[in-house]
């Protein structure tokens, strides 16, 4: 279990964490989710006591990291997977850290064989892909055996058969029952591993809770509507207090109403419909819901949908909006703006 | 992806019963660090053949111009006169290696992953000067030895050479290896403040070499006292067997140095202590 609270890091003027706290349970995958330069790394640094907080704290199992006596056997972490020296070789430097912690050195041989660098264990690091560089930060994690596991943004830079291996290894460890703690600026990636959320942004805690709940209080689910007759059906629907959006393709987004209800409608009325689909709504809509204006940093587009799409309610009894809304922005990712059809 | 980590039944929270590290467990880790990496072996190797290769280049030009010395000069002339200049041009390389442990470490971002093995910055520390003063030390006595001999099969060409029995030289050639060793310590400690191997070398370059030879150019008496309490001229009293006037006594003149490290080890502890890694 780690614990922070009001974890606060000042570099000279800048705020990089700014009274953070939260907690990261056993047995899930917490994903840590921001935008670059939100606090993350800073934070993580802080919790091996790397960085030193300017005030607050954050514990491992209670106990501040520089206490941890045998820390290796209590946390693995993952920081930078080219924190290694480029001369030494895979297996040389894990006996360092195995020696440095009364590991046994067996172990060594272990985490190589499950991380699948046996085959270049004695060769310097320096020649390592980038990929294999990630494998051996991640065979130093699991040296100690630790109950809980850090990684800093793992999956950048790798391959898909690499972030397959990544995702599935720390929900692995957490289906053991360890803390798994997963820091990513990328909304997919966490939406297809994290269980759990703690959302940064600006320094700042903006959200400690479960997935699902997160999505669900961030953002609104809707119907997605295609008929011929968009035109006629969109001012029938939004008459009834529903919040109607028209897409550039004349696709009907409805929001506030069953799609049980919407299908009443348009049979009472002679409507042919063509699609009827619930849309759930994507950590990626919530995420950019209650970041609108903490982010600072996008990979291009616009910071938030224009119009229509605020955590206020429906505008009672509005008519369809003028234009049709822009795609939503994507934070470097390949979540649609959509989201996931249920 | 196996899920075999060796599962550890219920693994749940650090359990305060779990076996501590112990200072043993981190020696033996920089142990294996320092011997594991290509560089420790290049720059030892590179200050022994400078310091025993230069010992017996002197001894050839001792031998060569002694009959042109003038009687005042060859008294000057002793046994270890060979091996006192070649320390001077070899020590440094000495000292480099004492920058590269820590440097490389930070330079690398090795430094992070050290430090989150061994959180305590003094354990970890202390660990590596232990290991890096004790690797040089011993490396330091073979070079400090076989140049001494090797210097000395030269010199007894002209009749000049000395023997371990002879006053004063036992203490030379044994110092020779200490001394090599707080010089390591010393840049060990520069490095840790530095971060930098080149500006870190730099600094170790200017302490050791330059300021030696500044010490020469200081006018009057003031300039003659300040000089001999210079590092490396302070140090290197330890290589002459019997004293010498501009010369600090040998013991004292090693003392003043390994203050001088001490005082830059302190420092070093004290800022890596503070700063963030
Ligand atoms: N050592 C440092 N010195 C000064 N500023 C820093 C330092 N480390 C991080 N920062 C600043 O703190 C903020 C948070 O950075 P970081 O923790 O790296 O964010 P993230 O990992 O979420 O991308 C950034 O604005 C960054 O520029
Ligand atoms: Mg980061």
């Amino acid at each position: 279990m780690i614990q922070a609270r009001g974890l606060t890091k000042r570099y000279g003027h800048r705020t990089a964490v700014d009274h953070a706290d939260f907690t990261v349970r056993p047995g899930h995958v917490t994903g840590f989710l921001g935008p670059n330069g939100a606090g993350k790394s800073t934070t993580m640094r802080m919790i091996l006591g790397l960085d030193r907080p300017t005030s607050g704290d954050v514990t491992v199992g209670g106990r501040r990291y520089p206490e941890l006596g045998a820390p290796l056997r209590e946390v693995g972490a993952l920081l930078d997977a080219k924190a290694v020296h480029p001369g030494r070789s895979a297996r040389n430097h894990l006996r360092c850290l195995a020696q440095s912690n009364g590991i046994p050195e067996r172990r060594v041989d272990e985490v190589l064989a499950l991380v699948g660098l046996e085959s270049v264990a004695g060769k310097p690091s320096r020649g390592f892909s980038l990929g294999m560089g990630q494998r051996l930060g991640i065979a130093a994690a699991l040296l100690g055996d630790p109950p809980v596991l850090m990684f800093d943004e793992p999956v950048n830079g790798l391959d898909p058969e690499g972030i397959l291996w990544i995702r599935n290894l720390m929900r692995n460890l957490a289906a053991e029952g360890r803390t798994v703690f997963v820091s990513s600026h990328l909304m997919s990636e966490m939406a297809l591993t994290a269980d759990h959320l703690v959302v940064i942004g600006r320094g700042r805690i903006l959200a400690d809770t479960g997935m699902r709940d997160f999505i669900d209080a961030n953002a609104t689910s809707h119907v997605l509507v295609r008929t011929p007759q968009a035109g006629h059906l969109g001012p029938l629907l939004a008459a009834r207090d529903w919040r109607v959006e028209v897409e550039a393709d004349q696709a009907l987004r409805v929001y506030g109403a069953s799609a049980d209800q919407i299908g009443d409608v348009a049979a009472d009325h002679g409507f042919r419909l063509h699609e009827l689909s619930p849309v759930q709504p994507s950590l990626e809509e919530a995420f950019m819901q209650l970041t609108g204006d903490t982010v600072e940093y996008h990979a291009g587009g616009p910071a938030r949908p224009a119009a229509g799409s605020g955590d206020g309610p429906p505008a009672a009894g509005g008519g369809l909006p003028q234009a049709p809304p822009p795609p939503p922005p994507t934070i470097g990712d390949d979540l649609h703006g959509g989201g996931h059809r249920a | 992806m196996s899920t075999a980590t060796t599962a550890t039944a219920g693994t749940a929270e650090p359990d305060p019963g779990r076996p501590r590290a112990s200072f043993a467990d981190v020696l033996r880790s920089e142990w294996t660090k320092i011997i594991t990496v290509p560089s420790t072996f290049w720059t030892l190797l590179a200050g022994s053949l400078v310091v025993i290769g230069f010992s017996v280049l002197w001894a050839f030009a001792f031998t060569s111009t002694y009959d042109q010395l003038s009687p005042d000069a060859r008294a000057d002339v002793a046994p270890t006169s060979p091996m006192q200049i070649a320390f001077y041009f070899g020590m440094v390389i000495f000292g480099v290696l004492g920058v590269l442990v820590v440097t490389a470490e930070y330079t690398t971002g090795m430094m992070r992953t050290s430090l989150t093995a061994v959180p305590r910055r003094p354990v970890y520390l202390a660990a590596k000067a232990l290991v890096l003063g004790g690797v040089v030390l011993v490396v330091g006595e073979a070079v400090s030895f076989l140049s001494f001999f090797l210097s000395q099969a030269v010199l007894a060409t002209k009749d000049i050479s000395g023997s371990l029995g002879d006053p004063g030289v036992l203490r030379a050639v044994a110092g020779g290896g200490v001394y090599l060793a707080l010089i390591a310590l010393m840049a060990l400690g520069i490095g840790v403040i530095v971060r930098h191997t080149a500006g870190a070398v730099v600094v170790v370059f200017i302490v050791l070499f330059v300021l030696g030879i500044v010490g020469g150019f200081l006018p009057g008496q003031w300039g003659e006292t300040v000089a001999k309490y210079l590092p490396s001229n302070a140090g290197s009293a330890i290589l002459v067997p019997v004293e010498q006037s501009g010369v600090l006594p040998p013991w004292q003149g090693l003392a003043v140095f390994a203050l001088y490290t001490a005082v830059v080890c302190a420092a070093a502890l004290a800022v890596f202590q503070s700063r963030d890694a």
